[in-house]
């Protein structure tokens, strides 16, 4: 087949695997299309069986871990960590606003870069929500937060965020190497954040909340353990050169050993927890993607990005993945540029996760046409209000991007 | 004379000022209607980041409620401890949900005598900005008139700041010309 037709056909499947994965019609999976998809290209040919191979057997390591972090945030939820957490932030808070939003930071920051940005957005923001209502404060500040740090705040490990953990594989660094060169460029992001966040909601972190009805949760110690000394595994595995994706399960076994006897999760809730079809969708985008690069798409992605790790270079580098992030959503744009920056050592890997973890806070949920103009404004057939949350991300981002690659400049050179 | 007809917004952190004004200045027999509005950019801001996961999102999970259905219910609550502060017979609570400055207007639209509105959070710098956007928006485009509250304690006139252009304000001098 002709490499414009190949071609041609590989980005219009992608943007199909894309778009159903927004609009899920009638709430199928986003595998559904995107199985079908990769294996079409695999039998026309445009992406042949060896390629195919190669990039499943590197990307299915990733999956399993992404699986097993998965299952791990969800059996904390049901052992009460995040409920317990709420409680603690809104007596820890004592009612001040001001003090709240920065316990919200770092419950946001730590869940995010633990436990992955999807925890923070799925488990932690709605207990964020509930906890400033019932203080009868603004939720404004606090969910805000919530969102951009499950972004911004996704940098530190690789288990943070799905891009890391497709980076990680690429930019040969151990787990204990990754986290100790990205912690500088965390910081600052989340610092950035704070310092605007804070100014920006100025006019609502105000009053006292009405405390009467906190209490203090108990601290669900087993779950805090476990997690604790997952965490540590991570870094202890990948010393020894074992995937830290054992850890991870090994934390989920212990976890869901004991919430399954109390029969508090059944069986089949772990299981669905670990979400295969999502996990089938990443194997396809990863094949699909490999062959839209594969046919022309890679060099033009590998010319817009410059060598070198000069900061110079990883500010470019930064720019142009937030920028791709935001057209055609991060994971994709993830997985298009790794490859054109993987031969250039750690330095540019980790400059294309800071523009496609912080990027996508500019226009609204990573876009991909703003999400398909939030599916079509499915709920409410009406414009979305979110002039307010465009206006927030164009003051973080560039910030934010700028202040993060510079760090990762310096970490660089002290850690690298 | 018929009774006053008066709309007391009550928001998270300010509310209790805007009351304890409503109390202090109008009649016993005025007609209170007290209003909360759900700002609506925020429940959709944390539904879109789960959006944003390209819909995976815990499937084993039970699903948990609604943002819009928990706020729609601390929202009641909070009209309700409202409506207790205020210890007036004849008051009205309305809950709605939507853009926060809008519903408002929508809300004293028709035949409302006085809306009380109280003054947002950041009063280290007083000025515009002690209005936030939808506050301001409101005092601008309300069809009736406006009192505005202060939420905590009132600021004395020395926190107005010296003029910008021109020499520091020390020494004083009784006249500031041009040249």
């Amino acid at each position: 087949m002709p490499g414009p037709v190949a071609e041609t056909l590989a980005v219009v499947l992608l943007v199909a695997t894309l778009g159903c994965a927004i609009v899920r019609p009638r709430g199928l999976p986003e595998a559904v299309v995107a199985v079908p998809a990769a294996g079409l290209l695999l039998v026309l040919g445009i992406l042949p069986l060896g390629q195919a191979g190669t990039e499943a057997r590197s990307l299915g390591p990733t999956i399993g871990f992404l699986a097993a972090v998965l299952v791990l945030a969800n059996l904390c939820d049901h052992h009460g960590l995040f409920q317990a957490a709420g409680s603690w932030m809104a007596a820890g808070s004592r009612g001040r606003p001001v003090s709240l939003l920065a316990l919200v930071f770092a419950a946001a920051s730590l869940v995010t870069a633990v436990l992955s940005l999807d925890a923070t957005v799925v488990l932690l923001t709605p207990v964020v929500f509930a906890t400033v209502a019932r203080l009868r404060l603004r939720a404004k500040p606090h969910v805000y937060a919530c969102t951009h740090l499950a972004n911004s705040a996704s940098l530190l490990l690789p288990v943070s965020n799905l891009t890391n953990l497709l980076a990680f594989g690429a930019s040969g660094l151990s787990f204990a190497r990754f986290g100790a060169t990205m912690a500088l460029p965390w910081v600052a992001a989340i610092g950035v954040e704070w310092l605007v966040l804070r100014r920006f909601f100025a006019g609502d972190l105000v009053g006292r909340g009405d405390t009467h009805e906190v209490t203090p949760l108990p601290v669900p110690v087993f779950a805090t353990v476990v997690v604790a000394l997952t965490l540590a595994g991570f870094f202890v595995t990948s010393a020894f050169n074992v995937s830290p994706a054992f850890a991870a399960l090994a934390g989920a076994v212990v976890l869901a050993v004991p919430a399954v006897a109390s029969r508090r999760v059944s069986v089949r809730d772990v299981a669905l927890s670990a979400d295969v079809p999502f996990l089938a969708f990443v194997l396809a985008l990863g094949l699909i993607v490999e062959a839209t690069s594969l046919h022309g798409l890679g060099s033009v992605v590998a010319h817009l990005v410059p060598g070198g790790s000069g900061l110079g270079s990883l500010l470019v580098i930064a720019v142009v993945a937030a920028v791709l992030a935001n057209v055609i959503n991060n994971l994709p744009a993830a997985l298009l540029l790794l490859p054109a920056v993987g031969g250039a050592g750690a330095g540019p890997v980790l400059a294309v996760l800071i523009g496609v973890n912080t990027g996508p806070n500019l226009t609204y949920v990573g876009s991909l046409a703003t999400l398909l103009w939030r599916r079509v404004l499915m709920r409410h057939g009406q414009e979305l209000p979110i002039s307010e949350f465009l206006r927030l991300g164009a003051l973080t981002v560039p910030p934010v991007l700028v202040t993060a690659t510079v760090a990762l400049w310096i970490s660089l050179r002290l850690v690298g | 004379m018929a009774s006053m007809r008066i709309v007391v917004w009550v928001v998270e952190g300010t509310w209790q000022g805007c009351i304890d004004a409503a109390v202090e200045h109008f009649p016993a027999d005025s007609r209170f209607t007290l209003l909360h509005v759900t700002p609506s950019d925020v429940t959709e801001a944390a539904d879109a980041a789960a959006a944003g996961l390209f819909g995976r999102g815990f499937p084993g999970r039970k699903p948990d409620r609604r943002y819009d259905d928990v706020a729609d219910d601390e929202a009641s609550k909070l009209l309700a401890a409202a409506a207790v502060r205020l210890g007036h017979p004849d008051v009205d609570l309305v809950s709605r949900r939507g853009r926060v400055e809008r519903e408002v207007i929508r809300a004293v639209a028709d035949g409302v005598d006085v809306l009380v509105v109280a003054r947002d959070g950041d009063h280290s710098r007083l000025g515009p900005k002690s209005l936030g956007h939808a506050t301001r928006f409101v005092v601008d485009h309300a069809p009736c008139a406006v009192m505005l509250v202060w939420p905590d304690e009132t600021p004395g006139i020395e926190s107005i700041p010296p003029p910008k252009h021109g020499p520091p304000p020390l020494p004083p001098r009784p006249h500031h010309h041009r040249d």
